[in-house]
């Protein structure tokens, strides 16, 4: 196990390796031109340069605040409104085409009136996010207390729970499943949500930061801009997944 | 005195393609307090709505249910049920789904631990109380579900093939378990695996007078001789009767690994079959008509 798991690791070091090697030779020998693809030496200089002027943390900083703040309005919005709608199964089907015509709206057309709206700052990202993390956590919650089994409740009402004890013992906790389960998603529609709304119209944040690179063809600060980004969504992904594993122990 | 009296009570369902389904069709039956009947029929009889009527899960169509004397409305609050799945809650320690019935009657967390882990020395599980469901063998689960009902010492326990997923010795072993426990002894008692400590407080603790009346619902007539005192046969779906009623003589306590090889019981099981065999050949017929 511990070993297979090392051998996966080499191997993904390695993959990584053997691109960015092959990226620097490519531009090396002329075959590719810097001017388009940048070269990653350039961008590992770059990276370190923002690192050490502290501008990279602020923005950074300043993403994943949005990204957070998305993720927490979405899944409450979300949550709420999944739990409402499964248990009343009339509201539910009111609402069904509204539903699926909103999260059928692409988000980039939102951004600029949520520029309008909420301004330049970190609200108008914030609510990008939410639009993409609240479908993700009302589906899977509506889809969990729906699927919570029926032996599970009905063995618990034969135990002598009360509705609202039938709520907290088996559906809450049914549906928290799904919702842990979508948790990895979330955050990433977040990040998604908070970055395309800071590359559309921001002072800053990692989006912003990129979106400055590519006005003045900057592929190197963009490439940076990006390297950034996908190291933080591995960084943040292992966590969540520590903390998914830990909260939902009981599934062995 | 009648712990349950099942009077010509139906159930009706609607087909998914919108026909009218019958599936038990005025069932008479009393069922005496403090003992141990079987209700037998081939797949498919309605034995499960029977139980879940008899549990108020289910409104009957037609029909009553009187518990202790009193009409049933709404669920059967001196009854619990150990469903033929597994019903733990699969979020909650062992010992926490042990202790669940008397949460939710608002006990004490301490003591409704407390009573929790004796009902867990009772069933062997001393040592897994704080695992959950999922780290457990099948057997186990199905000991934690029988604590989980007995707990809560309701007047009757309704089973509906509880055992039926285990593999043949395992049942075997959990049908010894349960009687056990409905008679009042340890499970231990049985020297079917080495006693915890605690266990032993509770021998002979129960008398036959405090038995709770258990319906237990199985298609494997062995295993409803075995176990009880009457054994119900229900004919073939749609609109299941009651067929055959027949008492169980077998003195108590049972040695489930010897009796089904005792003439008695082998003589027993000859003549219930002769009824139960028709049902079962006709049940097959309607299925095969069916496809």
């Amino acid at each position: 196990m511990n070993q297979s798991r090392a051998v996966v690791l080499a191997a993904q070091v390695a993959v990584g390796a053997a691109f960015v090697t092959i990226w620097q030779t490519l531009v090396s020998l002329k075959i590719l031109d810097p001017f388009f693809v940048s070269r990653p030496s350039d961008i590992a200089a770059r990276i370190a340069q923002w690192s050490a002027s502290g501008t990279l943390w602020a923005h950074l900083a300043t993403t994943l605040e949005e990204s957070l703040l998305g993720l927490l309005v979405g899944a409450i919005l979300g949550v709420s409104l999944g739990f409402l709608l499964a248990r009343s199964p009339f509201l539910a089907r009111v609402l069904d085409p509204y539903i699926k015509m909103l999260n059928a709206v692409p988000r980039v057309v939102l951004a600029p009136l949520f520029l309008l709206w909420f301004g330049l700052g970190i609200w108008s990202k914030v609510a990008l996010a939410v639009t993409l993390v609240f479908f993700v956590m009302f589906f899977n919650t509506y889809q969990g207390v729906r699927d919570a089994s029926r032996v599970l409740i009905d063995n618990v009402r034969m135990l002598g729970a009360t509705e609202r004890q039938l709520v907290r013992h088996v559906l809450v906790p049914s549906a928290l499943t799904w919702i842990f389960s979508s948790l990895q998603t979330s955050l990433g529609f977040a990040m998604v949500g908070a970055v395309v709304g800071e590359y559309l119209g921001a002072t800053r944040g990692l989006g912003y930061v990129i979106a400055q690179a590519e006005g003045t063809f900057d592929t190197t600060g963009v490439f940076a801009g990006m390297t950034v980004l996908g190291i933080v969504v591995v960084i943040v992904s292992a966590v969540v997944s520590r903390f998914e594993r830990w909260l939902l122990k009981w599934k062995t | 005195m009648n712990a349950l009296e099942i009077e010509r009570v139906s159930r009706d369902f609607t087909t998914p393609a919108g026909r009218p389904y019958r599936a038990i069709d005025e069932i008479s039956l009393a069922v005496g307090a403090g003992s141990f009947v079987a209700i037998v029929g081939p797949s498919g009889c309605g034995k499960s709505t029977l139980l879940n009527v008899v549990a108020g899960l289910l409104p009957p169509s037609s029909g009553r249910v009187r518990v202790a004397g009193e009409t049933l409305t709404g669920l059967n609050r001196h009854a619990t049920y150990m469903f033929q799945q597994d019903a733990l809650l699969p979020w909650k320690t062992v010992r926490d789904n042990v202790a669940l019935g008397l949460t939710l009657a608002g006990a004490a967390r301490a003591d409704a631990q407390s009573r929790a882990d004796a009902w867990l020395d009772r069933v062997g599980l001393a040592d897994f109380a704080s695992h959950y469901p999922a780290q457990l063998s099948g057997g186990m689960r199905k000991r934690t579900a029988m604590a989980q009902n007995w707990i809560l010492d309701r007047g009757i326990v309704l089973m509906d093939e509880p055992f039926s997923a285990l593999d043949v010795h395992t049942r075997q072993r959990m049908e010894s378990e349960l009687l056990a426990i409905w008679e009042g002894r340890s499970a231990e008692s049985l020297a079917l695996h080495a006693g915890a400590p605690g266990a032993r407080a509770f021998q002979a603790s129960e008398t036959s007078a405090g038995r709770k009346t258990v319906v237990f619902v199985t298609h494997d007539l062995e295993e409803a001789i075995a176990l009880a005192d009457e054994v119900v046969i229900l004919s073939a779906g749609p609109a299941a009767r009651v067929v055959a009623q027949h008492h169980v003589a077998l003195a108590r306590p049972r040695d489930l690994m010897e009796l089904r090889t005792t003439p008695e019981f082998v003589d027993l099981y000859r003549r219930i079959w002769a009824v139960l065999r028709q049902e079962v050949i006709k049940s097959q017929q309607d299925a095969e008509a069916r496809r």
